[in-house]
This record gives structure tokens, C-alpha cells and sequence, in this order.
């Protein structure tokens, strides 16, 4: 039915550091369907934000391969990857780090397309770029702004108009709302929505809550200390999640009912430290289930009849 | 819809108002930097136009009127020579403009580019870079100053190169820090993301964002470049009388000091005034170049 427009295959990125490597990704498997949106939650610091960076070639890994339309651009140089660009673009989390303080709104969505060739004359950059400006519920005398003239919604609207422009094939979102308030959260969410279903997109978003991901996402993921545990459709994964930590992960989004009792596992312990990864299974020491195997072989990634996947030796 | 679109953009033009206006804006606010902008152009009105203001040459000895006090004739009195002193200090703002331009854009050119790669390419390039920073940084200027003028001889242009050989250091510090940390942000990952090149990333991202530091950095060396080009005068390794200098005046005033103490102390005001002019003017470009900066 559907085609993979992304894969990663056993990718990893550690970095180097004076107590030994940082396992920031260590091992992921993942396919992001065409079409589709894609949300990946993890706490912070399991290496969701480096697993992005990786995607998009922005970092280089340290071992596997990343797939786009099925081929594999792992080695790809500037020049190569630089037709791919205007294929994945990608909207930051920080709207207030992520403009250029120098460029007006106008030269911040124009560069893209100028870099890709993609309007011939002035005039017709003009256009695309109010366009754009217009598609985010902003103004074309926004065009004339400095990012510090805007606000935080504005300024993450810019971010996400910079992404759009070149209509690209597929968005990396890195917390897109985290930094904003919760009222200005929404309008973004429902603006990232509509772009999606009129421009037939494909998104990526990650996020450490999971409330965010259960509206956006259609596939989601699970990340724990630079691996996928689980993965698969949303309500499947909503309904039943099997591994524990999804599990633990699920039960602790606080829920506005004082009369429900906490009946899910309840996650203990701290994250340990991607230097020193446990042996085996990388969550056996918070793990309530745990077995000796869990401490020696370290689970696959395994898919199940319902089309999920489930990085646990009790499944 | 594109009618209306031209339209609109039109009038934007209009309401735009450029970045160099709002900068102004924001100096003119600064009152001490205001009376530094003053001070300063007054110091290039007097270079362009010394010959204009005073009856007098530079060069013209009168051993009959040696060491006179200020009068109604020679305004400040006249020196050791008998050269009216007042002629001598006009033109001398030429030397010191002259010296200090060429002095801070010698090192200014040297230290941004080289900071520039220390910073944005790290690694082995700003090892080397920055290990010379601190073997530079570890002599006391004035007497590497000396060292050099005693072996390629003294004169305007060795000043330059004397001072600029450790001036640099600072600029090239002050740029590869600023460099660190936009290197680091999001907006240049952002430019990387959306297909820019490494050469458009430092051209569009990186300068801009490290030119008003550069720019104030430049204000704020001036007035260290003039003090140590007139200290070289006036120890007499650098400009060499009879070249109109101030620091060679004040050093030549110290002489007859009891006698004759309007030499040294004038020669020293006009020193003061420039240096501090230029102080002034870099306060305010530090706030002026910030854009968020609101303050009222």
C-alpha cells in the first residue's frame, strides 16, 4: 500500500568524550512511510534530537546506513545531498535560536528557494515567499521583520514557512512546539496539519510528550537510551502498549481524572548513562519483568502479528 | 491578486526603514557617544583642513621666538624651534588619524581573518592560531615595538607593523569566541538544512552576526593603537620628528616642562580628546549594533 520514503538501518552515532563514547544512537531500525507521520517519543537525552540530525546528514554516523526513496545516501557529499535537501527540510524547536537575527522574514524564506532554483526573477520569489507568509496565517509586511521584531508563534510560523517553500517531500519536526505556549502550541499543530493533508506530506516529528504525538501521529516510536523499543500504528500501540517502558511511559502522562488509580507499571530508577549501557536489554534495570536473559542477550527488534514491532524478549 | 501584491509591496518599500537609520537612531540616544562622534569629527575636520586654520607652517623655525607663552600671536606659545606649537598640534591630528587608521585596519584585517578560521574551522588550524595568540601576547608590546623599529628602523610605517604584530591578537580572540557560539546555533544548522554551502553559511550567517562586534571592536582599539603609536613617539622609536606628532611634541615639551608647560600638557589634551572620542563612540555602537537592545 504504501512506500518507504525513509529508512535507517542499524544506525549509530556516538561521540566521543573523555569517560569513553556516547551511545547518543546506538543501533536504530526505522521506516518512515510515505504519507505518513511518523512520531517519535523518547524522555530527554535518549537521542531522539541526534537521530534527526543523523537522518537529515547533518551529523555524520558512526555506523548503518540512511535510505531516501530507497537509496542509500549515507556517503553522499555536499553536492549530492544538496538535490535531497529541498526534498527533507526541517523545523527546529527553538523559534527563537533558529532565524538568522541578521536576515529579514523575507530573505529568511527566500533562501531555500534561491538556493534550489526555484523562482526565476524577483517577482516571482515575492509571490511564493507571501504565499507562504500567507498559508501561516501571517502578513506580507511581515516580510520586512527581524526575527526579534516577531513572537514566539510568528517566529516558529517563519520556521515552519522556511520548511514548506520548496515543498518538500517529507518534514523533520524537533519539538516544534516545546518552546511555545500552550495556546499558540495548537494553532501551530493545526497549521503543521493543514499543510500536511494539501501538500500530501510526510512528517517526522519528535517529541518527549506524548500527548503531542498522539494527535499528530499515525506511526509512533519509542526511544530509550538511543534505541527503538517499540514501534507501530498508534492505536495499536495507544490500546496495548507491550513493552515495559512503553508501558511505564504511557501510565505516567498525568490524566485530569483524581479518581484513577495508577494500575501500570510505574518507571523507578534513573535513565543510565549512554557511556555505560547496561549489557542485554538496555532498560533490564528499571525493567519489573526482568529475566536473566534480559541482563545477557539484547532483544531484537521483532514485528508481531498486529503490525507492530517490540524490542523485548516477552514477545 | 498580483495587482494588489506589487501594490502592497510598494508601499512596504516605503514604510521600511533601513538598518543603518535604526542603528543611528539607537547611537543617537547615547549622549556621551554623541559628544565622542563630536569629538572625533572635529579631529578629522582639523587634519583636512590645518592649513586652513592657522597662518602658519609646521616647519617654520623662528630661533628668536623660542619657548614664547601663549600670546595673541601664537595661540598655545611656541616651542623649542620657535614653531608656533597650535600649527604643530593641527597638523599633528593628521599623523595620529593616519597612524591609528592604518594600525587598526592592518590588525583588524589580520585578527578577523584569522579568527575567522580558528574558529570556524577548529582543529589543528586554531591550535596553531591560537598557540601564536599567546606566544604574541606574552611580550610587552612597547618593547617588541622597539625591538622592531631598531631593526627596520623607525619611521610611520614600522610603527604600524609593530603595534599591528600583537594588535591583532585581540581581534582574533574576540572573533574566534563570537565565532564558537554561532558555529553552534541553530540558525546556522538551520542554513545547513536547507542546502546552504559552507562559503554562503559564512558569508550570510556567520559575518553578519560577527561584524558589529568587529566594528565596535575596531572603535574600542583606535584609541590603544594611538596611545601606543604616541608612547613610541615619545620614547623616539616611532614617528620621527620634524614630523608633527603628538607624541613626539609631548616628549619633546618634557624638556623644558618648567619652563615651557604648555607644550607636554597640550599635546597631551589632544591626545586625550581623540582617545576618548573614540571610546565614547565605541560605547554607544555596542548598544546601537544590538538590535533587541530597547532601552529608551
Amino acid at each position: 500500500m504504501n512506500s518507504t520514503l525513509v529508512e535507517v538501518r542499524n544506525l549509530k552515532k556516538h561521540f566521543p568524550s573523555p569517560a569513553g563514547p556516547v551511545k547518543a544512537v546506538d543501533g536504530v531500525n526505522l521506516k518512515i512511510e510515505k504519507g505518513t507521520s511518523f512520531g517519535l517519543v523518547g524522555e530527554s537525552g535518549c537521542g531522539k534530537s541526534t537521530l534527526i540530525r543523523v537522518m537529515l546528514k547533518l551529523l555524520e554516523p558512526t555506523d548503518g546506513k540512511v535510505f531516501f526513496r530507497g537509496k542509500d545516501i549515507t556517503g553522499y557529499g555536499f553536492r549530492q545531498m544538496r538535490p535531497l535537501r529541498k526534498e527533507m527540510a526541517m523545523v527546529f524547536q527553538d523559534p527563537h535560536l533558529a532565524l538568522n537575527p541578521r536576515m529579514t522574514v523575507f530573505d529568511i524564506i527566500s533562501r531555500p528557494l534561491k538556493i534550489h532554483g526555484l523562482a526565476r526573477g524577483k517577482g516571482e520569489l515575492m509571490v511564493q515567499v507571501v504565499e507562504t507568509l500567507k498559508a501561516m496565517g501571517l502578513q506580507t509586511e511581515h516580510m520586512i521583520r527581524f526575527p526579534h521584531e516577531l513572537s514566539g508563534g510568528q517566529k516558529q510560523r517563519i520556521g515552519v514557512a522556511r520548511a514548506l517553500v520548496v515543498e518538500p517531500e517529507i518534514i523533520f519536526l524537533d519539538e516544534p512546539t516545546s518552546a511555545l505556549d500552550v495556546s499558540v502550541q495548537t494553532k501551530i499543530l493545526k497549521l503543521l496539519d493543514k499543510a500536511r493533508r494539501e501538500r500530501d506530506l510526510t512528517f517526522f516529528f519528535i517529541s518527549h510528550d506524548i500527548n503531542l504525538i498522539r494527535v499528530v501521529a499515525d506511526t509512533m516510536g519509542v526511544m530509550y537510551l538511543g534505541k527503538i523499543v517499540e514501534t507501530g500504528p498508534k492505536e495499536i500501540l495507544l490500546e496495548d502498549p507491550h513493552h515495559p517502558y512503553t508501558r511505564g511511559l504511557f501510565a505516567a502522562v498525568p490524566e485530569p481524572d483524581p479518581d484513577k488509580i495508577i494500575t501500570e507499571i510505574k518507571l523507578t530508577g534513573e535513565v543510565p548513562s549512554p557511556v555505560n549501557p547496561p549489557d542485554g536489554c538496555n532498560f533490564n534495570p528499571r525493567c519489573p519483568y526482568v529475566q536473566s536473559r534480559c541482563r545477557e542477550i539484547e532483544p531484537e527488534l521483532k514485528e508481531l502479528a498486529d503490525g507492530r514491532s517490540v524490542a523485548c524478549h516477552l514477545y | 491578486m498580483s495587482e494588489d501584491l506589487q501594490k502592497e509591496i510598494a508601499s512596504l518599500k516605503q514604510k521600511k526603514t533601513g538598518q543603518m537609520y535604526l542603528t543611528w537612531l539607537r547611537f543617537k540616544r547615547n549622549r556621551l557617544s554623541v559628544v565622542g562622534l563630536s569629538f572625533v569629527l572635529l579631529v578629522i575636520f582639523i587634519a583636512i583642513f590645518a592649513p586652513l586654520l592657522t597662518p602658519y607652517e609646521p616647519y617654520d623655525t623662528n630661533p628668536f621666538r623660542r619657548l614664547e607663552s601663549p600670546s595673541r600671536e601664537h595661540l598655545l606659545g611656541t616651542d623649542e624651534l620657535g614653531r608656533d606649537l597650535l600649527t604643530r598640534l593641527l597638523y599633528g591630528s593628521r599623523i595620529a588619524l593616519q597612524v591609528g587608521i592604518l594600525i587598526v585596519l592592518f590588525e583588524g584585517f589580520i585578527g578577523i581573518s584569522f579568527g575567522l578560521l580558528a574558529g570556524y574551522f577548529g582543529g589543528w588550524i586554531d591550535e596553531i592560531i591560537m598557540r601564536l595568540v599567546d606566544v604574541l601576547r606574552s611580550f610587552p608590546v612597547i618593547i617588541l615595538a622597539m625591538a622592531i623599529a631598531g631593526i627596520m628602523g623607525q619611521g610611520l610605517f614600522n610603527v604600524v607593523l609593530a603595534i599591528g604584530l600583537v594588535g591583532w591578537t585581540t581581534y582574533a580572540r574576540m572573533v574566534r569566541g563570537k565565532i564558537l557560539s554561532i558555529k553552534e546555533s541553530d540558525y546556522v544548522e538551520a542554513a545547513f538544512a536547507t542546502g546552504e554551502s559552507t562559503v554562503s553559511v559564512i558569508l550570510r550567517y556567520i559575518l553578519p552576526n560577527v561584524l558589529p562586534t568587529a566594528i565596535i571592536m575596531v572603535c574600542i582599539m583606535m584609541p590603544t593603537a594611538l596611545i601606543a603609536s604616541a608612547t613610541l613617539s615619545f620614547l623616539g622609536v616611532g614617528v620621527q620628528p620634524p614630523l608633527p606628532c603628538w607624541g613626539s611634541i609631548a616628549a619633546a615639551g618634557r624638556d623644558y616642562i618648567t619652563r615651557a608647560p604648555w607644550i607636554s600638557t597640550t599635546a597631551g589634551i589632544f591626545i586625550m580628546f581623540t582617545v576618548l572620542g573614540f571610546n565614547f563612540i565605541g560605547d554607544g555602537l555596542r548598544d546601537a549594533f544590538d538590535p533587541t537592545s530597547k532601552r529608551n
